[in-house]
């Protein structure tokens, strides 16, 4: 039996991530890319990008769902669409079969989402019309700071206090690091408060249910945080192996459910 | 979501009847306040509308304004002409956009009416803070620019029971109101034309109520963004019999529709409340979104809140008085949770979406924790999304369409 795959497509506002997995559900590819202002080019040069990783072409996909803010950009890959919500929750689930409560920290938004053991939804929130305790807020303090996004993980481990900002705006923010520069405060301290206050936005949307499990590029690419919020809730917090790829992991299990459901009708006939 | 892309909900043919008598509400106004025998009063909209009528005046609501001015797209783009002159962006934004629109001296009536270019000019201002206290500033504002008389009854809030020591207390405002209204009028209160006009409100409402409850059966024959719409003249000629005329021919379309099980949203699978104002300049887009989704969302407090059982012809200003604090927004949370739950059972609810307007925290009730004492309660799933009536700045139409199909992607892994 030739190899079949199922493809997701998460299309953030900030980067679009494609997973390829295999009949089992297992993650055999994946990319990631900048969205960029094209995001059908750049969903298309993912998708080649995962399916080498796979070991297949494109004949080889059953299925694909798409998800994120392009969701709706990228039709002539498919027209089938999840909300991000919902992706991320089939994604951790796989992950993590269990009651869990996820924090997905994105580019532009961040979410909290409640499941019980079989994986539906209790509840869900979205951060408010507001960058505080996004990705941006934290390329926003980069920016500010003018220290890469890659350096700021390893100066927050040389902090010896954490320097506290109090405000949700991400400019009333910026004028809180700025008088602690003027105060002379060290670097890692300020860049410490900054993953802080980025994660009390999130911790404070919700309450948190016993199981805890982070997700989102925020997450994958700066390690500390994860440390930082098991620290704040006083318990460890799960991660999944692919953290930034888990909307694209299960909008490709939605893909497969698509399919066996096809499947099913057509034999039904 | 992939939906099918059907996303008209059936139209109501009794739109037109509608059209027409607003119409001739406004040019009515227009001539009242080009007349030199006519007056003009200015009400809020759960005001003395009753007395004002039968003294004669030619009444009209600004919030109606605003909504107009919220709906046509005019609100965002006024709204800082009223912020310039130290109202805040964060305060009522029919208040902003409304004295926006006068400070620009433009009007929806205007495109809208031909011959008509503002609202008319008032011969003296009514409120009842009944809603909030933003509609007394409003007023307030209005006095001064145009040195005319307001005045007004100072609403108790927040209780659980509608007792006799707060009807007593707003029954002697209305009646303190009287000689003030005489004396613009240049008339003396006729207490029959009094009974006649609160019998005519009544009557309006009752058949107000019938209306919105046809929207219990299922499928549900008629929407909130129906409701909307269709409540025009539940507030704006409430103790007239033309409003009566009207919701009488209303509930003629709905009733058949109803006994034939004719939906207003095809394929309905989730039944959903609406708890909050309506965003004006959404309501096409937002109601062809749920009606993708095959949602109807087919009750909502705002659209009920024209609902004034209380009305008796037999105590008119009484009964006005317990009428207006019967209002659902003036009340307190322990009885606006037992209204909802009373609701979501009548309609039989699957799910509740609160809508957290940033200008109007008093129709906002997402902000002390009723949805999860509600949930906790009902076991009924609840969505809050962020965005507001009139001003476009604070909503995110992506972050929105995104909760929705989620909240309705929820819905359908618990049925």
């Amino acid at each position: 039996m030739a190899k079949q795959v199922y493809v997701g497509l998460d299309m953030g506002a900030s980067r679009t991530k494609v997973a390829v997995i295999d009949r089992h559900g297992a993650m055999i590819g994946y990319a990631a890319k900048k969205s960029g202002v094209d995001f059908a080019a750049t969903a298309a040069d993912c998708l080649d990008t995962a399916l080498e990783l796979a070991g297949v072409n494109q004949e080889t996909i059953v299925d694909a769902v798409a998800t994120g803010y392009g969701r709706n950009n990228v039709a002539f890959i498919t027209e089938k669409s999840k909300t991000e919500i919902g992706c991320h929750a089939r994604g951790c689930h796989y992950c993590f079969p269990e009651a869990i409560t996820i924090l997905d920290i994105g580019g532009q938004d961040n979410k909290i989402i409640k499941l019980d053991a079989e994986g539906r939804r209790d509840s869900f929130k979205m951060n408010r019309k507001c960058a505080a305790g996004t990705g941006a807020f934290l390329e926003e303090m980069s920016s500010r700071l003018d220290i890469p996004l890659n350096e700021m993980n390893n100066l927050a481990r040389q902090a010896t206090e954490t320097i506290k900002l109090g405000s949700y705006c991400t400019v009333f923010s910026a004028t809180e690091v700025l008088e602690n520069i003027r105060h002379g405060k060290p670097v890692a301290d300020i860049i410490k408060g900054i993953f802080y206050s980025m994660i009390q936005r999130v911790l404070e949307m919700d309450s948190l249910t016993e199981k805890v499990v982070l997700s989102g590029g925020v997450v994958a690419h700066n390690p500390y945080l994860v440390e930082m919020t098991a620290k704040l809730i006083g318990r460890p917090v799960l991660l999944p192996e692919f953290p930034q790829f888990t909307g694209a992991h299960g909008a490709a299990l939605y893909a497969m459910d698509a399919a066996a459901e096809k499947a099913a009708n057509k034999k039904e006939e | 979501m992939a939906q099918d892309k059907q996303s008209q909900r059936k139209k109501i043919k009794a739109t037109g009847q509608m059209m027409k008598i607003m119409s001739d509400y406004f040019y009515d106004l227009n001539d009242a306040a080009k007349s030199t025998d006519r007056k003009v009063a200015w009400c809020t909209s759960v005001g003395p509308a009753e007395l004002l009528r039968a003294l004669g005046f030619a009444v009209h609501f600004p919030e109606n304004h605003a909504a107009m001015l919220g709906a046509t797209r005019m609100a965002t783009e006024l709204i800082p002409e009223a912020n310039t002159i130290g109202y805040s962006p964060d305060i009522c934004s029919y208040l902003t956009a409304d004295i926006g629109a006068y400070l620009k001296g433009v009007s929806p009536l205007a495109k809208a009416y031909p011959g008509i270019e503002a609202p008319p000019r008032p011969d003296i201002l009514v409120y009842n803070t009944n809603q909030c206290r933003d509609v007394q500033d409003w007023f307030t504002w209005y006095a001064k620019e145009l040195k005319v008389p307001c005045i007004g009854i100072t609403s108790p809030k927040n209780f659980d029971e509608v007792t006799d020591i707060l009807i007593d207390d707003v029954t002697r405002q209305i009646e303190a109101l009287i000689p003030s209204l005489e004396e613009v009028a240049g008339d003396k209160l006729d207490m029959q034309r009094l009974r006649e006009t609160v019998a005519l409100s009544r009557e309006c409402t009752e058949l107000w109520r019938q209306v919105l409850e046809t929207a219990a059966a299922s499928p549900a024959p008629l929407t909130f963004f129906d409701g909307t719409i269709h409540m025009g003249p539940a507030v704006v000629l409430r103790g007239t019999p033309q409003a009566v005329d009207y919701y009488r021919q209303l509930l003629g379309e709905l009733k058949p529709r109803m006994a034939d099980k004719i939906g207003a949203v095809d394929n309905e699978k989730h039944r959903i409340y609406w708890e909050g104002m309506p965003v004006w300049r959404r309501l096409r887009q937002h109601s062809e979104l749920f009606t993708e989704l095959q949602s109807s969302v087919l009750v909502s407090t705002y659209c009920s809140s024209w609902i004034f059982p209380d009305f008796d012809a037999n105590d008119p200003i009484r009964s006005m008085a317990k009428a207006y604090l019967g209002l659902f927004i003036v009340r307190s949370d322990t009885y606006k949770e037992v209204y909802i739950k009373g609701m979501l059972e009548k309609f039989h609810i699957d799910g509740i979406i609160y809508h957290d307007a940033k200008t109007c925290p008093c129709n906002s009730n997402s902000r002390y924790g009723m949805p999860q004492r509600l949930e906790q309660e009902t076991g009924i799933p609840s969505l809050i999304i962020s965005g507001d009536l009139n001003d476009l700045r604070c909503i995110s139409d992506e972050q929105t369409r995104t909760n929705i199909e989620a909240f309705i992607e929820q819905l359908e892994e618990r049925r």
